[in-house]
């Protein structure tokens, strides 16, 4: 088992430890209600530092993009970051990840801690004109420091003008006084903030400082539990949940970064305007209980007459609102916003209505 | 780690507290503090009689869904009613007001066979 350089930091802060995709990362701290509301309101921090990372670079690195993801690289800017996914050939979704434009022939992905190695896999086998790539995964920490007042404590720790960073856009400044740390301003959690990569050796110092700066705005440590539900509020897709091997991007509600247009080719493709043009089968939904219920993973999902009309892929209950939210596929005929669904849940059926995430707005 | 003395106890995590012919059935502390907040409790089998292991219900938290057993045989002759409308009160009096049923003991000698105070604490140990 792994740990990540933020272990001791974690122990110390009280963290619960558990195996999670390789390493012991910290599942709950104060409780996850807490922390996620104290992300929501205020700022928290997170250790995502079993994210991977894999650098492609030289002649021919945009080329070798275009063709494993399905957004069009060619639109994204340098200093600029696009949400992606590697589709497979037969449809699916091999992972979802960000790409970082560093220069022209110079990205930056990051991939699911838990699709590392069938991502790299996958990278290398499609990679015919030997574009250089990396594997960085294991050089890099990343704390996601997420909520409203994430800026006012990262802003005094470092001289660069947070505010310029525009949603999904990067830079490499100093940051607790060390150099060369990517500061980017996105996240998993709908709250604002900012995702920082770092140099291993520069992580503890970082982290402390970050906790140092935070105190006056009661800055948190925050766990695994608390990142899924905020996720989930937002209706943020979870690779292994929401999205797999199997499950289209046209299916999952993310046509958005699935650009079809000619010019971007990009494998996996051909199938995806046929699906287009046939039309699917199913879609990704979001819905809320109407009784007091919590979906989970692998219910399954009914109409009024009992006949199956789906699964559940991802389930919580509001740590905002009290109610069961939830994620997960549903045919055709029942897909649209207001329909009532029922989940099948131990012996019983309970209601719930089809809405459009995010479940939860930002004041 | 709270573990009354005057209390029974299982593997499971339940606690027992034997009055005369009737066994008060609850989950204890170390309990509610691995399964977090608990959002519902759902028995359903009042009035009904059971086996010793036999699933008299369910607990649910935010994190898990876990059956709750019989820790002895017998009829389930009340279910306590605050834990409808307030589950939550399992998190904050696990021995107390939190308790979950009871039981109307059919196999007397099934009563040696629970853990003692002691025993349990050196389970949790």
């Amino acid at each position: 088992m792994k740990k990540t350089v933020f272990f001791d930091i974690h122990k110390q802060l009280g963290g619960k430890l558990i195996p999670f995709t390789g390493y012991e990362m910290p599942v709950e701290f104060s409780g996850v209600k807490s922390e996620h509301v104290g992300v929501r309101n205020g700022v928290g921090v997170f250790d995502v530092s079993h994210m991977g990372e894999i650098w492609v670079s030289g002649s021919g690195a945009e080329d070798f993009i275009q063709k494993i993801t399905s957004n069009d690289v060619r639109k994204l800017e340098t200093g600029k970051i696009q949400y992606s996914c590697f589709p497979n050939e037969n449809a699916g979704i091999v992972d979802d990840l960000l790409v970082y434009k560093f220069e022209q022939e110079r990205f930056l992905l990051v991939v699911n801690a838990s699709n590392i190695e069938k991502d790299w896999n996958w990278i290398v086998q499609n990679n015919e004109r030997n574009v250089e790539i990396s594997n960085a995964s294991d050089e890099y920490s990343q704390l996601a420091v997420q909520g409203p007042d994430a800026i006012r404590v990262l802003q005094k720790l470092t001289d660069t003008d947070l505010s310029s960073i525009a949603y999904y856009s990067f830079v490499v400044e100093s940051l607790a006084g060390r150099k060369n740390v990517i500061i980017s301003n996105t996240g998993y959690t709908g709250a604002g903030g900012f995702e920082i990569y770092m140099k291993n050796e520069d992580g503890p110092h970082i982290l402390t400082e970050i906790m140092k700066a935070g105190e006056e705005l009661n800055i948190i440590p925050v766990g695994l539990a608390a990142r899924d539900t905020l996720r989930l509020e937002m209706g943020f897709c979870l690779y292994g949940n929401d999205i797999n091997d199997t499950t289209s991007p046209l299916e999952a509600g993310l046509a958005w970064i699935t650009k079809l247009i000619d010019g971007n080719e990009f494998i996996g493709k051909e199938l995806l305007l046929k699906q287009k043009a046939e039309g699917i089968k199913r879609k990704l939904v979001g819905f809320v209980m109407e009784e007091r219920a919590i979906p989970r993973k692998d219910y399954l999902i009914t109409d009024e007459n009992g006949e199956e009309i789906g699964v559940v892929t991802s389930g919580t209950m509001s740590p905002l609102t009290g109610l069961g939210i939830g994620m997960g596929y549903v045919n055709m005929q029942n897909k649209n916003e207001g329909t009532r669904i029922f989940l099948k849940i131990r012996n019983k059926s309970i209601p719930a209505l089809i809405v459009k995430p995010p479940f939860f707005k930002q004041e | 780690m709270n573990v009354p003395d005057n209390l029974k106890y299982t593997k499971e995590h339940e606690w027992i507290l034997i009055e005369g012919d009737i066994a008060k059935v609850g989950v204890t502390d170390f309990a509610q503090g691995e399964l977090g907040d608990v959002v519902f409790v759902e028995i359903e089998t009042e009035g009904e009689t059971l086996a010793f292991g036999e699933t008299f219900g369910t607990i649910e938290a935010v994190k898990t869904v876990s059956d709750l057993f019989m820790p002895l045989s017998g009829e389930i002759t009340e279910v306590n009613s605050l834990l409808e409308d307030t589950p939550d009160i399992v998190n904050s009096d696990p021995f107390g007001d939190g308790w979950m049923i009871k039981i109307k003991i059919s196999e007397v000698g099934e009563i040696d066979d629970l853990l003692s105070a002691e025993d349990y604490k050196a389970l949790l140990s």
